[in-house]
This record gives structure tokens, C-alpha cells and sequence, in this order.
């Protein structure tokens, strides 16, 4: 692994992203810091998948740009980028009923030269990701068998098999339960712990504010709030962005908010 | 890794069959020859006539067979892979029955009876002005939605042209050398059909073997691939021009061979744990196999019926493939 690669900072500066001739993003301007796990969070079709996108490189820049460190993602060769930078999808898909050590492996790709076979390194990186997850119980299972939940955990590892600097996830969360989407941000957590950068797009405001250092708040292809729960999530920024008014509380030193009612 | 040896294993023990078969496709005719004296008679002067029949007729026979069918089976494991479709075949894109077409056209007119090699070559352009077609229609950043529409549309309209030209034939004499071209066969080839047939096919198997670690992060679908640093119109292109290569020249050689490409994949699948990269030698080596079993039964039955290669894949083929689909539905309920 170069060194040096973990104390850089995802950048994107003036970034406006299209699709369809539309912009979806527009003139965005933020900095994910090492270290921190990181919310995006905006109502459906605020731009936040995309900007996530346009983050790992997945969606080119239409004006502005992406910056790993000091120099343009765009730059990077596909190879490098992705040894840098961990995708996990949306609502991801396996196609077929691979065994979960396989698809754990996939995430190695980018570490192998183009005929090159996983060696002992590789081996053990999908044994830590399994283990770190905690989904060495299921290793010789297809994955198109398992849970929901116990799916989540694997194509996490799938991501954290190729320890990226840097993990962009896309409502991972969505559709767990309660028990497994706190076990799963715990396990972001844990991995952001170690140098590493995390950015989440989010529907659930609390497991943002519980267990996010940074929330971005987009709405209509442009970030109108950044900062810790209480600036971002404040009552004027929940009505005016989501339409609604909440409950507000702490525990734990730390505070939550009830959707309560339309505003 | 147990799963490692496991693939070894399967490898070996493919390679092994495939090479008895070849033997026995060298050995097995209506002259037989015994397998001890095949090596002298292969390789010593072309004076006798068992060193004549070998060279001249068993030999290009044996070597296109195994060519044919292993170009078909690596084209259908590698276009499944691409389109993540399980019924996906070289012919879905429209490249066999274009080859099949371009070959007609030299039958009808008249062309390949006075130039040998205008019919292989006429099959060679129509499957690469399919590809043409097939990339104008879908752009070069189509989704798989659009490449399997173009690709029927395409294989609609030359299957359309190919009934054309039966329904216009000059003569009863010509309507029969078409439909008898379309039913497939290697019989009565020459070492020249190896000549330029193998390279073609061997390119195109090189280009698909290279598609297998970005097939392999396709099976997560295309975002995570592109995340896992594949460019998808470059593995695209690779797969497609690969079995258009591949099939194209497998077509101008034998005549349109159907269902190699798709049951092989289907049936070595599960042998090797459902990965797309570790399916892609396997199914060459299958198709291979396939092909060569159909030679050899339709030889051992051909002083009784005179049975053509693609009907007798197609026989097989079709019944296995109706079992496929009822385990796969018992599996599913």
C-alpha cells in the first residue's frame, strides 16, 4: 500500500454533475476528512447518489472537479482509483449464486496485475474483511441465500477486502433492521477509526446524528448545510428541506430528532 | 484453497476427455485405424493411405471440430457474462445467423462453386458487418437492454434475407446445398480451412479469455465494476468482437451449430462455483467436447442415416436443455 494514501482528503470543488442533460448536482463544495465517517442526507432527489458518484468517480465532473489530495480524480487510472477508493451501491446485486468467499475476493481486484492469481496477501485481507464483519460463519454459503442483513455484512466486506482509503456507500443501511443497521454503522465506525475516510448517503437522520462526525445536508442539487447533527439537523433547516417539524432530544450526550409531523 | 484444486481438477479432467475424443475422432471412420499406428501415420510421408486419410480428411476434421465447439462454448460463457443472462448464445447478438447469410449469399449466386474460399470469407464479412450494424445501432456506451434488442433485430434480418434467398433459388439443386450449408457439418474440410480458420478462432478465444476477472465484477453489476476499475466498453467490446471473431470463422467453416454456446455454460456452471472467469476455459473446453461426441456419433451412424452436425447438436441439445429448465424450476419453487 503507498504510504500516505490515508491522510489525504476527498475533495470536490465547484462540482456540478449531469444526467440527462439535467443537473443534478450543482456547484458543490465539500471536503471529506480522513478519520471521519460522513453523512449525506437530503430528501429523495436531492442529488445526494449522485454526488456520491461523482466522489468515486463514477460520473465525470460537467463543470468543477473531484480532488484526491491535491490531484484531479479524473487523473487516476481505473486501476489505482479503485485501489483508493471502495463503491458500494445501492440496493447492489449479485447476479449469480456465487459463495460469499468469492464474492468477498472480488473486492482484491483492483490489488492483481491483469493475469496475475490472489496470493497469500490477498487471502489473508478476505479473512480480515470476513472477520471483521463477522461473516465467517457464512464463507461457503451462496449469496444470493442469505438475508438481508447477513447479505449487507458481505458486500461490505466485499468493499473492506480491498481496504480502500477511502468507503463511499449508498444507502447501506436502507431496508436493515434496527439490530443491523446499528451493527453496521459500528463496523464503518470502527474502520474510520483506523485513518480511513467514510461517506454514507443516509435517509435516517438518527443514525446520522448518532453516528456521523460530519453531515451534509443537500436539497435540490446543492448543499445547504454542513456540520455536526445540531447545526445541520436544527428545526429551520428540517422544515425547510425535508417539510417537516421533529422532536428534538439527547442521550448520552448526544442528540436525536423525531419526525413529528408535516411542517 | 480447496476451490483452487477443485478447478484444477476440472480443467484436467476436461483436457483429458477432450483428448481421448480427438484420438478416437482420429481413429474411428470408415477406415479404422488403430490408435498405435496414428502418431506414425500423422507425422510420416503421405504415401500410404492411412497417412493420406489422416492428414487429408481426419486430422483438419478432428482439429476444426475441436476449434468449432470450443469457440462456441467460450463465445456463450462469455456472452452470459456479459449480458448476465443465462440464455445468452452467440446467436443473440445476431453474429451466427449474419455468418450464415454472407455464406448463403455465395451458395445462391453461384460464387462459392467457382471460388472455394469466397464462401468462408463472405461468412467472415457478414458477421463483422453484424458487429458494425450491432455497435451503429447500440452506440458504443449501450446498456444490455439495448445490445440484446439490436442483436435480435439484427439476427430477425438476416434469418429474414437467408429465407429470401431459399425462396428465390435458381434451382431445387441450389434451395438443397443451402439448407444442407445451414444444417452444419465438417465433413470433406481441408487443412486451408484450418489454416485460416484456427487463427481467427484462436484470436477470438484469446480475446474473450481476457474478459475474465472484469466478467468475474460484472456479476456485482455495473456500478461495482466501474468502482472496481473496469472500463465497460472496453470489456464489452472484447467479448463482442471475440465471439463475433470466434463464431464468425466457427460458422464459415462448419455451417450454423446451434445450442453448443448455450447448453455448454449451463451444464459446467455449477462446476465451478458460478464464476464467469473460471467458466470461461471450462466451456472452451466443453464445447470442445460437445462437438467432437457429435462428429463421432454421426460418423459410427453414417452407413445407416446421414445425419447433419447441427441437427444432431440441436437433438441433443434440446432435451437436455428442456431438463435444465425443469431442475432449475423445481430448484426456484
Amino acid at each position: 500500500m503507498s504510504s500516505g494514501s490515508l491522510h489525504r482528503t476527498l475533495e470536490a470543488r465547484r462540482l456540478t454533475l449531469r444526467l440527462g442533460g439535467v443537473a443534478v448536482v450543482e456547484g458543490a463544495d465539500l471536503a471529506l476528512a480522513p478519520g471521519e465517517v460522513s453523512a449525506l442526507l437530503g430528501p429523495n432527489g436531492a442529488g445526494k447518489s449522485t454526488l456520491l458518484r461523482g466522489l468515486a468517480g463514477l460520473q465525470a465532473p460537467w463543470e468543477g472537479q473531484v480532488l484526491l489530495g491535491d490531484r484531479p480524480l479524473a487523473d487516476l487510472p481505473g486501476r489505482q482509483r479503485a485501489r483508493e477508493i471502495g463503491y458500494l451501491p445501492q440496493a447492489a446485486t449479485v447476479h449469480w449464486p456465487l459463495v460469499v468467499e468469492r464474492v468477498v475476493a472480488l473486492g482484491r481486484i483492483p490489488h492483481l496485475g491483469p493475469w496475475q492469481r490472489p496470493g497469500a496477501e490477498d487471502a489473508y485481507a478476505v479473512d480480515r474483511a470476513l472477520a471483521a464483519t463477522g461473516v465467517e460463519g457464512l464463507r461457503h454459503r451462496a449469496v444470493t441465500e442469505l438475508s438481508g442483513g447477513e447479505r449487507a455484512r458481505v458486500l461490505l466486506a466485499r468493499v473492506l477486502a480491498g481496504e480502500p482509503s477511502y468507503l463511499l456507500a449508498d444507502e447501506p443501511v436502507a431496508g436493515l433492521d434496527p439490530y443491523h443497521q446499528v451493527h453496521f454503522m459500528e463496523l464503518v465506525r470502527e474502520y474510520a477509526a483506523r485513518g480511513r475516510t467514510v461517506a454514507l448517503v443516509m435517509h435516517d437522520l438518527n443514525l446520522a446524528a448518532r453516528f456521523c462526525d460530519r453531515l451534509f445536508l443537500m436539497d435540490e442539487g446543492r448543499l445547504v448545510a454542513e456540520g455536526g447533527a445540531r447545526e445541520v439537523l436544527d428545526p429551520g433547516h428540517l422544515a425547510r428541506v425535508f417539510g417537516i417539524r421533529a422532536l428534538y432530544g439527547e442521550s448520552e450526550g448526544e442528540p436525536y430528532v423525531v419526525p413529528w409531523g408535516r411542517a | 484453497m480447496p476451490g483452487e484444486r477443485a478447478r484444477a481438477w476440472l480443467l484436467t479432467g476436461l483436457g483429458l476427455v477432450l483428448l481421448a475424443l480427438a484420438g478416437a475422432s482420429l481413429g474411428i471412420g470408415y477406415v479404422a485405424i488403430p490408435l498405435h499406428r496414428i502418431p506414425g501415420a500423422l507425422l510420416g510421408p503421405p504415401g500410404s493411405a492411412e497417412a493420406l486419410i489422416l492428414q487429408e480428411l481426419r486430422l483438419p476434421r478432428t482439429l476444426l471440430g475441436m476449434a468449432v465447439g470450443g469457440t462456441l462454448g467460450i463465445a456463450g460463457a462469455g456472452l452470459q457474462g456479459l449480458l448476465r443472462n443465462p440464455l445468452a448464445e452467440p446467436g443473440v447478438l445476431g453474429i451466427s445467423n449474419s455468418a450464415a447469410l454472407g455464406a448463403v449469399l455465395t451458395l445462391y449466386t453461384g460464387v462459392a462453386a467457382v471460388a472455394p474460399l469466397a464462401l468462408p470469407a463472405s461468412a467472415m464479412a457478414g458477421a463483422l458487418l453484424a458487429l458494425l450494424v450491432l455497435y451503429g445501432l447500440a452506440g458504443r456506451e449501450a446498456n444490455v437492454q439495448t445490445l440484446i434488442l439490436a442483436g435480435v433485430a439484427i439476427s430477425s434480418l438476416a434469418g429474414a434475407l437467408i429465407s429470401v434467398a431459399l425462396n428465390l433459388a435458381p434451382s431445387p439443386h441450389a434451395t438443397t446445398e443451402i439448407l444442407f450449408w445451414l444444417l452444419g457439418s465438417l465433413a470433406d474440410r481441408g487443412m486451408d480451412h484450418v489454416a485460416w480458420g484456427l487463427p481467427l478462432m484462436g484470436l477470438g478465444t484469446l480475446l474473450l479469455l481476457s474478459t475474465g476477472r472484469a466478467l468475474d465484477a460484472l456479476s456485482m453489476g455495473e456500478e461495482t465494476a466501474r468502482s472496481l476499475g473496469f472500463h465497460l466498453g472496453s470489456l464489452r467490446f472484447r467479448v463482442i468482437v471475440g465471439a463475433t471473431l470466434g463464431v464468425g470463422a466457427g460458422v464459415a467453416v462448419s455451417g450454423s451449430i446451434g445450442f453448443v454456446g448455450l447448453v455448454v455454460p449451463h451444464i459446467l456452471r455449477p462446476l465451478v462455483g458460478y464464476q464467469p472467469a473460471r467458466l470461461l476455459p471450462a466451456s472452451a473446453l466443453g464445447g470442445a467436447i460437445l462437438l467432437l461426441l457429435a462428429d463421432l456419433g454421426l460418423r459410427l451412424a453414417a452407413d445407416r442415416v446421414d445425419l447433419k452436425l447441427g441437427v444432431v447438436t440441436a437433438l441433443v441439445g434440446a432435451p437436455f436443455f428442456l431438463h435444465l429448465v425443469l431442475k432449475t424450476r423445481r430448484m426456484t419453487v
